[in-house]
C-alpha cells in the first residue's frame, strides 16, 4: 500500500538539520575577506595543523589503550581482571573537560603533584610541562579509550574463544592469534571505536578551551565572541564539517570489506590465557593505572576540592543550576525520543528509500561538532526572525536566545544518541507481530501504543537516560546558544575554569560525573549480562 | 463465513505467485491449500488476510468484496483471524492477555471471560497467567489459535501452523485444531505442504503449484481421483505403469486388465500411464504375478517395498511387517484396485 504519510513525517523530522547544513554552506561564502585574510594568514594554518595532530595522537593512543585493555580483559586472566573488566568503563563518565581541568590544576607548575615532587627531590627538579600538546593528547586519549574499549571487548567477547581456538588447532599461539585473527576480526569494531574517538575529539572544546590549545572548535567559538563575525565562524565550520567528512570516509575504508557476523558465538566459559606471575602483575600495573589516571585520582581530586569549597560555594544559585540542568536535559530527552520514535516508526511502515535517507539526515548530528552546530543553528533561526520582522515588523529576536534555539541545536547533535536504541529496539519486533496485531483489529496508532511502546520499553529508557547525560555534559551548544542568565553545571565549569578556579569548578563537574555514570552502568552491566549468557 | 477468490493473481519481479486462483470455502468448513515451498501458498493466505494486495482479481468473505476492483479493506477491518507460522505471540503479554489482545469492548469481565472460554477451548485454562517463553511449541501454538479464534472472526487462517512442532505433537495438535474449530463453528483455510497436516484438519483440500490450483477436491477425492500428475504424485506415494485402453474404464496392463477410471475420454488402442498407489498392491503368495524386491523400507506396522515387475516398471507396496523378505526375492502380488486413474502417455497438464 503507497503511503505518503510515514515519509512527509520522516522528511519533516530532516528538514532541522538539513537547514543548519545548509545555512552553514550557504553563510560560509560571505566571510569578511579581510577578517578572512587575517585568519587565513595568522591562525588558519596553526589550527589545521593543530587539529590534525590531534585527532592523529588521540585515535593512536585511544585505539592502544582501549585494544590492549579489552584484549587483557576479555582474553587474559591477571589479578584483578573481573574488576577491571567493568571498572575500566567508568571513565567514558568523566568528560574530557573535567580531566582537563583536574589534570591542568594538579601537575601545572603550582600543582599539587609538581610542588611534592619538588619538596621530595629538589626545587631545581623539572617536570615536564602539562600544559602541551602532549598534555592535551594524553587528556583526550584517557578520556576517549573507552569508546575502543567497548567496542574491541565486544568483539573479543563475542568470537574470542573460538577464533582463538581453531588459530590455536592450526599452530598459533595466543599472542599471534591476537595479532593474525583476533585484531583482523574486530576490524569492523575497532574502526567504529575509532571514529567515535575521531568525532569526539573532532568536536571537543571544553577540553582544548583549558589547555588553550587552538583548534577549529576554539576558533569558531572566538571568531563568534571574540570577532563577532558569524561568517567567519560559518566558514571555520564548514572547513571542521570537512575534517568530519574525511574522519567519516576513513572509516569505511578502515572497516574493510569482509563480511564479519558474530552468529558464531563461542559457548560455555571462555579459555583465558592467564598470566601468571610478573606478567600478572603487569597487567595489574596496566589496567591499574589507566584506572587510576582516567577516572580513580580525578574523582578523588574533585571530591576533596568540592569539599572544600562547598560551604562558601554553594547556595542558592546551585540550585538553579541544578533545575536548569535538568529540565533542560529533560525537554531535550523527551524532545529527541518523542523524534526518534516517529522516525523509527515512519522508516517502519514504509520501506521506501525516502524516510530511510532522512533518517539518516537527521541523525548526522553525531558527527557534527557542537560548535558548529551553534552556528548553524543560530543563523537558521536568525534568518526565521528577520523573515517574521519583515512579515510583522518590530525588532524582536523570536528565536534567536530562547529556550527553543537551545532544544533545537541538541536535539540536531543528540537525536542519534536517541535513535539507536529505538532503531534497535523496532528491529527486534518481528514483522509477523504486526501482522497479528492487524489481524486482531488493530489500526496503526493503536500498533504503536499497544506493541510497540510496550516492547520498546527497555529501548526507550536507554535513549532517555543517553540524551539526558548528554545535555548535562554538553559545553559549547549551551555556551553559544542559551538565553540570558539559563546558566547550567556545564556552563558553570566551563565559567570557573576560564578563570582558573579549579576548586570551584570541581562541584558542577562532579555532579555531571555522577549524573555520567547513571548510564555508565546500565550499559556495563548490560554487557557483562550479555557476555555471561552468550 | 464463505469465502471466495475469484481469479486473483499476484506476482512478484521475476515470480508469478498467485495465477487466477479461483476457490470457494463454505461457511463452516475447514479448507486447505496444500502445495510445495514457492507454490504461492502463503502469498494467497496474505492476499486473504490483506497483507498484500493482488494485482487482479477479487476477494470475498461472507459476500462481502474485501479486495478487488471495487475496493480494498485495510486487514486490520477484515475481521479475519491469522495463526502465524511462527505463531507471533506478543512477548510482553501472558498468554490470556494475549488471547484478550484483539477482544474489543469496555467490560474488561466479559474480555476476560472470552478469552478464559478459549483458553479452555485449546486445553491450556490453567496456563492464562504463563507468559510466551514459558510456553511449549505445541502450547504456543494452541494460545495462537484461542487468540485468532477470540474475536470470532469471519474466517481464520493458518498459516503452516505445526511447521515448527516436533512430529510426535503435530498428529495429535491437528486433531486438537480441528476440534477447537469446528467447537467455534469457524470457517478456515489453511495452508501447508505437508500432506498428513491437511488430511487431519482439512474437508477440503486444493493442490497449488506454481500459483496455479490444480485440483479442489476432499481428501479421499485427492488421493484416489488427481486430476493431474502432480496431484497425483505431491499427494500420497505411487508409481504409474503403462497400459493400454480396450474400452470405457477397462485397461490392459502387465498385471492384468484393471477397471479404472481415465482422466479423458481415451478411444480404444491409446496408450496411458496408470497410477498405482501402494496400498493397491497387495502382497500375496498364492498370485501367479511376481516381482523382484528392490528396495526396503521399514515402518514397523508394514514395510514398503519397492518392485520391479517383469517388464521394468516400478510398483510400491505396503506389506504387513511379518512378510519380511530380502532384497531380489520375488514376490507374489495381486492388484486390489477400485479408482485406478489414467493419463495418456505423455500428457502432462503443463502442456494443456
Amino acid at each position: 500500500m503507497p503511503r505518503a504519510g510515514p515519509t512527509v513525517v520522516a522528511v519533516a523530522v530532516a528538514l532541522p538539520m538539513l537547514a543548519v547544513l545548509a545555512a552553514i554552506a550557504h553563510g560560509a561564502g560571505g566571510a569578511d575577506p579581510a577578517l578572512w585574510a587575517h585568519l587565513t594568514e595568522h591562525v588558519l594554518a596553526r589550527v589545521v595543523a593543530n587539529t590534525a595532530i590531534l585527532v592523529v595522537a588521540v585515535l593512536a593512543l585511544a585505539v592502544a589503550l582501549g585494544t590492549a585493555l579489552a584484549w587483557l580483559t576479555a582474553a587474559c586472566d591477571f589479578p584483578g581482571r573481573g574488576f577491571f573488566s567493568w571498572a575500566l568503563y567508568l571513565p567514558m563518565a568523566m568528560p574530557a573537560y573535567v580531566l582537563a581541568f583536574v589534570a591542568v590544576a594538579t601537575l601545572d607548575y603550582a600543582g599539587a603533584v609538581p610542588t611534592a615532587l619538588r619538596a621530595w627531590f629538589g626545587a631545581d627538579l623539572s617536570v615536564p610541562p602539562i600544559r602541551s600538546t602532549a598534555g592535551v593528547i594524553a587528556v583526550l586519549g584517557f578520556a576517549s579509550y573507552p569508546y575502543v574499549y567497548l567496542m574491541a571487548r565486544g568483539a573479543f567477547l563475542t568470537h574470542g574463544a573460538r577464533v582463538l581456538e581453531a588459530a590455536q588447532s592450526l599452530g598459533y599461539g595466543p599472542w599471534a592469534g591476537l595479532i593474525r585473527v583476533a585484531i583482523p576480526l574486530a576490524r569492523p569494531w575497532l574502526a567504529g571505536g575509532a571514529a567515535l574517538v575521531a568525532m569526539e575529539t573532532l568536536a571537543d572544546f571544553g577540553a582544548v578551551s583549558v589547555f588553550n590549545y587552538d583548534t577549529f572548535t576554539t576558533a569558531i567559538y572566538k571568531a563568534w565572541y571574540g570577532l563577532f563575525s558569524v561568517e567567519t565562524a560559518l566558514a571555520l565550520a564548514l572547513l571542521l564539517l570537512g575534517f568530519v567528512a574525511i574522519a567519516l570516509a576513513a572509516e569505511q575504508v578502515a572497516r574493510g570489506r569482509g563480511r564479519h557476523t558474530a552468529a558464531d558465538a563461542g559457548r560455555g566459559a571462555p579459555v583465558r590465557l592467564a598470566l601468571t606471575g610478573a606478567r600478572g602483575w603487569m597487567a595489574f600495573a596496566f589496567a591499574g593505572a589507566v584506572f587510576a589516571f582516567g577516572f580513580l585520582l580525578p574523582v578523588v581530586a574533585l571530591v576533596r576540592w568540592a569539599l572544600a569549597v562547598a560551604p562558601i560555594d554553594l547556595d542558592a544559585r546551585y540550585v538553579s543550576y541544578i533545575l536548569r540542568t535538568l529540565s533542560l536535559a529533560g525537554m531535550a530527552s523527551i524532545a529527541c525520543l518523542a523524534l526518534a520514535l516517529v522516525l523509527g516508526y515512519a522508516n517502519r511502515l514504509s520501506s521506501g528509500l525516502l524516510p530511510s535517507v532522512a533518517a539518516r539526515i537527521a541523525t548526522l548530528g553525531y558527527a557534527v561538532p557542537g560548535t558548529v552546530l551553534a552556528v548553524g543553528v543560530v543563523t537558521v533561526l536568525g534568518g526565521v526572525d528577520g523573515a517574521v520582522r519583515s512579515l510583522a515588523g518590530g525588532e524582536g529576536l523570536w528565536l534567536q536566545g530562547t529556550v527553543l534555539a537551545l532544544l533545537l541545536g541538541y536535539v540536531a547533535r543528540f537525536l542519534a544518541v536517541a535513535y539507536g536504541p529505538v532503531q534497535g529496539g523496532f528491529a527486534r519486533i518481528r514483522p509477523a507481530l504486526e501482522d497479528a496485531a492487524r489481524s486482531l483489529g488493530l489500526v496503526p496508532r493503536e500498533i504503536l501504543t499497544r506493541l510497540h511502546l510496550p516492547l520498546l520499553g527497555a529501548g526507550v529508557g536507554t535513549a532517555l537516560l543517553l540524551v539526558f547525560v548528554d545535555v548535562m555534559k554538553e559545553m559549547p551548544i549551551t555556551l553559544m546558544t542559551r538565553p540570558f542568565g539559563w546558566d547550567t553545571l556545564a556552563v558553570r565549569v566551563f565559567e570557573m575554569t576560564a578563570e582558573g578556579e579549579w576548586q570551584r569548578a570541581a562541584l558542577p563537574a562532579l555532579a555531571i560525573v555522577a549524573a555520567g555514570l547513571l548510564p555508565v552502568a546500565l550499559l556495563t552491566w548490560r554487557m557483562e549480562r550479555a557476555a555471561r549468557t552468550a | 463465513m464463505r469465502l471466495e477468490l475469484r481469479e486473483v493473481s499476484r506476482s512478484f519481479p521475476g515470480v508469478t505467485a498467485l495465477d487466477r486462483l479461483s476457490l470457494t470455502v463454505e461457511a463452516g468448513r475447514i479448507g486447505c491449500l496444500l502445495g510445495p515451498s514457492g507454490s504461492g501458498k502463503s502469498t494467497a493466505l496474505r492476499c486473504i488476510a490483506g497483507f498484500e494486495r493482488p494485482e487482479s482479481g477479487e476477494v470475498l468473505a461472507g459476500g462481502e468484496l474485501l479486495s478487488g476492483a471495487g475496493g480494498w479493506v485495510s486487514p486490520e477491518r477484515r475481521r479475519i483471524g491469522m495463526v502465524f507460522q511462527d505463531f507471533a505471540l506478543f512477548p510482553h503479554l501472558d498468554a490470556r492477555a494475549n488471547v484478550a489482545f484483539g477482544l474489543r469492548g469496555h467490560d474488561r469481565a466479559a474480555r476476560q471471560r472470552r478469552a478464559q472460554e478459549l483458553l479452555g477451548l485449546v486445553g491450556l485454562g490453567a496456563e492464562g497467567g504463563r507468559y510466551p517463553h514459558e510456553l511449549s511449541g505445541g502450547q504456543q501454538q494452541r494460545v495462537a489459535l484461542a487468540r485468532a479464534l477470540a474475536p470470532r472472526p469471519r474466517l481464520v487462517l493458518l498459516d503452516e501452523p505445526f511447521s515448527n512442532l516436533d512430529a510426535d505433537v503435530r498428529t495429535e495438535l491437528a486433531q486438537a485444531v480441528r476440534a477447537a474449530l469446528l467447537a467455534e463453528g469457524a470457517t478456515a483455510l489453511l495452508v501447508t505442504h505437508d500432506q498428513r497436516e491437511a488430511f487431519a484438519i482439512a474437508d477440503e483440500i486444493g493442490v497449488l503449484r506454481a500459483g496455479r490450483l490444480e485440483q479442489w477436491d476432499a481428501p479421499w477425492k485427492l488421493y484416489h481421483s488427481p486430476k493431474t500428475r502432480f496431484v497425483a504424485d505431491f499427494v500420497g506415494e505411487g508409481t504409474f505403469i503403462p497400459g493400454t485402453v480396450l474400452g470405457p474404464g477397462r485397461v490392459s496392463t502387465e498385471l492384468g486388465v484393471i477397471e479404472g477410471q481415465l482422466t479423458r475420454d481415451q478411444s480404444p488402442g491409446t496408450l496411458v500411464d496408470l497410477l498405482l498407489r501402494p496400498d493397491d498392491v497387495i502382497h500375496d503368495d498364492a498370485s501367479e504375478l511376481h516381482a523382484e524386491v528392490v528396495e526396503r523400507a521399514f515402518r514397523g506396522a508394514q514395510f514398503r517395498y519397492t518392485l520391479r515387475l517383469p517388464s521394468g516398471a516400478t510398483a510400491l507396496s505396503f506389506v504387513p511387517s511379518h512378510h519380511d523378505h530380502a532384497i531380489g526375492e520375488r514376490i507374489g502380488i495381486r492388484l486390489d484396485a477400485q479408482h485406478l486413474v489414467g493419463f495418456p502417455r505423455g500428457w502432462d497438464a503443463d502442456k494443456e
